[in-house]
């Protein structure tokens, strides 16, 4: 167990929106091709402690983010850190299937372009990347047609494919199934440990079972704050914690 | 027995209101169309005034009118969307982009008549561009950037922050997401609310009539630095200045007609954009 390797941290992390303390004095660690699990009610700050990885906040005004998040050693939030860097080495999903209104064959290959990817590979990274994220069979033949056009789950899948693509260390995903059904569902979470072999996976979900079926480790947050982190059998079926146990038990949330 | 009578009123009341709306639209119409396709003839659009404007067709205010409408999109097409990514997708929401903001909205409410003074005094007279074709179309570009500012405003608004994250999360700097997914994803929205402007705009009187509008001109359609004849203008010297108005009357008919055709050709293109777009 001590051999493991962090690949993405957060030390000490406080993160306010405006005056609203949203992100309370947060550790977290997520081990190199693990998928772990953030889970806790609607509010507790899942997604925004997700999305500061990536520095999707950075958009947003007075915001103001306080301690660590590094990736490796690296500093995230370093002011000569180039922030498009380093979103091409932590990848997201999103709750809703994002796919961008073109074929989906440009899916794939705009983040290809924006970051330089000769265009000469961009043939063979397509096939790969959609055949990694189990798409490829239902739309090998389509490849020109536009993406928004698939259904919801293969729009899913098919973000996932743009994610890999640009071969990420970390992928972050928000939710990824709660737009989808549980067929969808079944395949997205069969991709996930699939993918673990490769990348480091943190996965923000509500479904508890999804959770044990995927997750490594898991980390319970409540009002902002991480109550409890561990092995994701010890957290739902061993909780050290009252707050953890109603939670995993169904009582709240 | 209230209950059961309520939405028959309500339907009614909508009914009534919607058909007197289309009731003076046809009549509007066929007034215009009935009186003005008898003057309407190849020879009608293909040939210059002649006889003191008595016979022979409308080309000249044709072109005009179609070579305005084409300066006015250079101008105000380039400087309105870009004025209105900014204020979308970079300026934050404090109290000077809400100032520039409903600035903008005011702008809209001014008569075009105050357009044309302030087209005088700044393309006419401090610029020296004299009367003529690019004076008037620059006082049209100004009269319809806040529209296509607000328009575009109002496309880039509906693509969710979804879609531009999207782009973000796999390295994209603000600018290549703007570039590169936001504004195609709006295109269809954007080229509505310009389509729809410039109509407007090639419709438009007053503020042409001191920048460069003339009555007559001989040479069909001269340079830019010239004066030009136009649809809208040619209208109304036809019904309300001429020497020989009962006489002229079929011809300014058939201007309307002709002027009517132009709008409803863009507004067939704003429609067509439209269509395409929503198959995709
Ligand atoms: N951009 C924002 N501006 C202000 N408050 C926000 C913003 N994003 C999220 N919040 C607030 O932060 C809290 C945590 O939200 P979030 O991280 O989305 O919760 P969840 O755990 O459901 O993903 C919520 O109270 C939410 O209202
Ligand atoms: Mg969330």
């Amino acid at each position: 167990m001590n051999s493991e390797h962090i690949k993405l941290a957060a030390r000490n992390v406080d993160l306010w929106f405006g005056a609203k303390h949203v992100l309370k004095q947060v550790n977290a660690a997520f081990p190199q091709n693990e998928v772990t699990a953030l889970i806790g009610p609607s509010g507790c700050g899942k997604s925004t402690l997700l999305r500061s990885f990536n520095r999707m906040h950075d958009l947003v005004p007075d915001v103001r983010i306080e301690g660590k998040l590094l990736l490796e050693e690296q500093d995230l939030y370093d002011k000569k850190a180039s922030v498009t860097q380093l979103r091409k080495r932590i990848g997201m999903v999103f709750q809703k299937p994002n796919p961008f209104p073109k074929s989906i064959y440009e899916n794939i290959t705009y983040g290809l372009k924006i970051n330089g990817v000769p265009a000469g590979q961009h043939k063979e990274i397509v096939e790969r990347s959609l055949k990694e994220s189990f798409i490829w069979d239902e739309v090998k033949d389509d490849l020109d047609k536009p993406a928004m056009r698939l259904s919801g789950g293969q729009q899913q899948r098919l973000c996932i494919a743009r994610t890999v693509a640009l071969r990420p260390e970390v992928i972050l995903m928000d939710e990824p199934c709660s737009a989808l059904d549980p067929l969808s569902t079944l395949k997205i979470e069969e991709l996930i440990i699939k993918l673990k072999e490769e990348y480091t996976i943190v996965i923000v979900t509500h479904n508890m079972q999804q959770a044990q079926r995927v997750a490594d480790k898991t980390y319970f947050l409540y009002l902002g704050e991480v109550i409890e982190n561990g092995p994701t059998a010890s957290i739902f079926n061993d909780p050290k914690q009252q707050l953890t146990k109603n939670y995993v038990t169904g009582h709240f949330g | 027995m209230k209950k059961k009578l309520a939405p028959f009123i309500e339907w009614g009341t909508l009914l009534f209101c919607t058909g007197t709306v289309c009731f003076f639209l046809v009549v509007i119409l066929w007034d215009i169309v009935s009186k003005g396709a008898s003057s309407l003839s190849w020879g009608f659009v293909s040939t210059p005034p002649a006889n003191g404007m008595t016979q022979g067709g409308i080309l000249p205010a044709i072109t005009g009118t179609v070579l305005l409408t084409l300066i006015t999109a250079l101008v105000a097409t380039p400087f309105g969307i870009s004025c209105a990514i900014y204020l979308n997708e970079y300026a934050s929401d404090n109290w000077s982009a809400r100032l520039v903001r409903a600035a903008i909205r005011n702008l809209a409410g001014v008569p075009s008549v105050i357009y044309g003074l302030f087209g005088l005094s700044l393309f006419v007279q401090a610029m020296h561009m004299g009367t003529s074709m690019v004076a008037a179309g620059c006082t049209l570009g100004l009269l319809s950037l806040p529209y296509i500012i607000t328009t575009t405003e109002e496309a880039l608004r509906r693509i969710p922050a979804s879609t531009r994250e999207a782009a973000l999360a796999i390295g994209a700097t603000q600018f290549e997401s703007i570039r590169d997914v936001v504004l195609p994803a709006a295109l269809p929205g954007i080229l509505t609310g310009i389509v729809l402007t410039l109509s407007r705009a090639a419709g438009e009187t007053a503020p042409i009539l001191f920048t460069g509008v003339a009555f007559y001109i001989n040479s069909p359609s001269g340079g830019l630095n010239q004066e030009f004849m136009a649809l809208p203008y040619h209208l109304y010297m036809l019904s309300t200045q001429h020497q020989a108005i009962e006489q002229v009357r079929p011809l300014a008919y058939g201007t309307a007609l002709v002027l009517l055709i132009v709008v409803f050709l863009l507004n067939l293109a704003a429609f067509y954009i439209r269509y395409k777009h929503s198959k995709k």
